[in-house]
């Protein structure tokens, strides 16, 4: 059965990091795979793939274009942050971080973004000043709603009120899949036991985990059963990786931009342990979603003391999973 | 993240001047997923065999500048690029015996979106020939 729906598929190239941070990979190698998956809208954090920011060398720019073109992908969204701490005894002023913000959007339109994600932690007020230059350049600027952050934390709530009331349709979200933690994620436990936690502690916190006990509760509790620091450290995790409802995404979608596919493993069986992809995909479609679900593995960190890290397999896998989940495939 | 690729294999030697040995030198990875801009570079500690290193006896070099960890601190047109290996560089007289060192280096940064500074650290066994 074809499933109507507007969904396009993509890739960050934050998810073949390691493979880069090694020099295992270049930057067309990673353009490559994603459009070979036909994930062909590329989203790149551009001081990752890049040098020199934001004076990046005109020859590296033009690589950019020339792998997009030669694979046949484009480019799609740009991860920008704000060293709102570049000085170490004052924060950037508002000034400063306005000038910040549009650096960037000129960054995005030289590589062809017409997507930025704003990283969380930019003040809404930086956000609302820049909306005119991101309407002239045409670029939609999306904030990160990212775990521990969801659509109805105080912080975003804020975000919302003062960026809705722009009227601009340049402004809104970049939803990260991680504030869908329905099940605590596999590698996260496995690697907390290597650094070692105790195990009965282990099991306690999944299963006050998948009983929803708030996480401040269960961080008092490890301290109470004794817990040493990887014990607590395992705990804090619940603070930080939270669930929240998919369906909530459904009010603010004319503003979601742009979807981070966080990931931190797809199992063998094709599935991703920890967020359940069955379940927010419908959602998207349901809402009319028309915008990219673009693959961020982020597993390797929690990987990287004992097992190989493959990114390739790992979006691939994701990038399988939402064919099925798009009827893209039988 | 990347604590085990911090200090870059093999990468241990020691620096010469007209008077011999004037100090030592490692590679050093930034352990993180973004090129940082100097001034967010709040540490590197470093201890071998288990002696700690003076802070003011590291210097830092990428691409032919190099700075004190206190200069880095101020420096905010010059950046640490993603897996970019940076020579991280001990002034001492002698430098280190041939054989083997246990080397740690602790790397500091100051993330703007997170409210602590975190430390990253890498312990590794370098072989420095004779």
């Amino acid at each position: 059965m074809t499933i109507q729906h507007r969904i396009k598929r993509g890739v960050s190239l934050y998810s073949y990091q390691y493979e880069t941070f090694l020099r295992k990979m270049t930057l067309d190698d990673c353009i490559a795979h994603a459009a070979g998956l036909g994930a062909r809208g590329i989203e790149v954090v551009s001081e990752q793939s890049f040098t020199g920011f934001p004076d990046v060398p005109c020859d590296q720019i033009a690589g950019w274009f020339a792998s997009l073109e030669r694979h046949g992908a484009y480019a799609q969204c740009h991860d920008m942050f704000m060293d709102i701490k570049l000085y170490k005894d004052r924060r950037l002023n508002f000034t400063e971080m306005v000038a910040s913000l549009e650096r960037d959007l000129h960054f995005a339109h030289r590589i062809g973004c017409k997507t930025l994600r704003l990283i969380v932690n930019t003040p809404p007020e930086v956000v609302v000043a820049c909306v005119p230059l991101a309407e002239k350049l045409d670029i939609r600027m999306g904030i990160e709603v990212h775990s521990p952050f969801h659509f109805d934390h105080p912080w975003i709530l804020r975000y919302t009120e003062l960026t809705r009331a722009t009227g601009s349709d340049h402004v809104g979200y970049v939803p990260d899949m991680g504030m869908y933690i329905k099940n605590y994620p596999p590698v996260f436990r496995d690697r907390f036991l290597r650094m070692g936690a105790t195990p009965r502690i282990v099991e306690f916190i999944l299963e006050a985990h998948r009983a929803r006990v708030l996480p401040d509760y269960v961080i008092m509790d490890v301290r109470k059963l004794g817990g040493n620091p990887v014990d607590l450290q395992m705990a804090e995790t619940i603070r930080h990786n939270i669930w929240s409802n998919p369906r909530r995404m459904l009010e603010f979608m004319p503003w979601i931009f742009h979807i981070h596919a966080k990931f931190y493993e797809i199992d063998e069986t094709g599935k991703e342990p920890a967020i359940p992809y069955e379940e927010i995909i419908p959602v998207l479609i349901e809402g009319g979603y028309d915008g990219h679900l673009s693959s961020e593995y982020e597993g390797q960190r929690h990987i990287e003391d004992a097992f190989e890290v493959d990114g390739r397999e790992q979006v691939r896998r994701q990038q399988e999973m939402f064919k099925r989940l798009l009827g893209e495939t039988a | 993240m990347y604590d085990k690729h911090i200090i870059y294999p093999d990468s241990l030697g020691n620096d010469q001047d007209a008077e011999g040995a004037s100090g030592w030198h490692i590679g050093v990875r930034l352990p993180y997923y973004r090129g940082q801009v100097l001034s967010a570079v709040e540490d590197i500690a470093l201890t071998v065999d288990g002696e700690k290193v003076p802070r003011e006896d590291v210097r830092f070099t990428v691409r032919g500048k190099t700075w004190t960890l206190d200069q880095l601190e101020t420096t905010y047109d010059e950046r640490w690029e993603f897996g970019e290996v940076a020579q991280v560089s001990v002034r001492r007289r002698g430098g280190l015996a041939p054989g083997s060192h246990s080397i740690t280096a602790a790397v500091q940064l100051r993330i703007s979106y997170l409210p602590w500074s975190p430390v990253t650290a890498c312990t590794t066994e370098l072989s420095l020939a004779a």
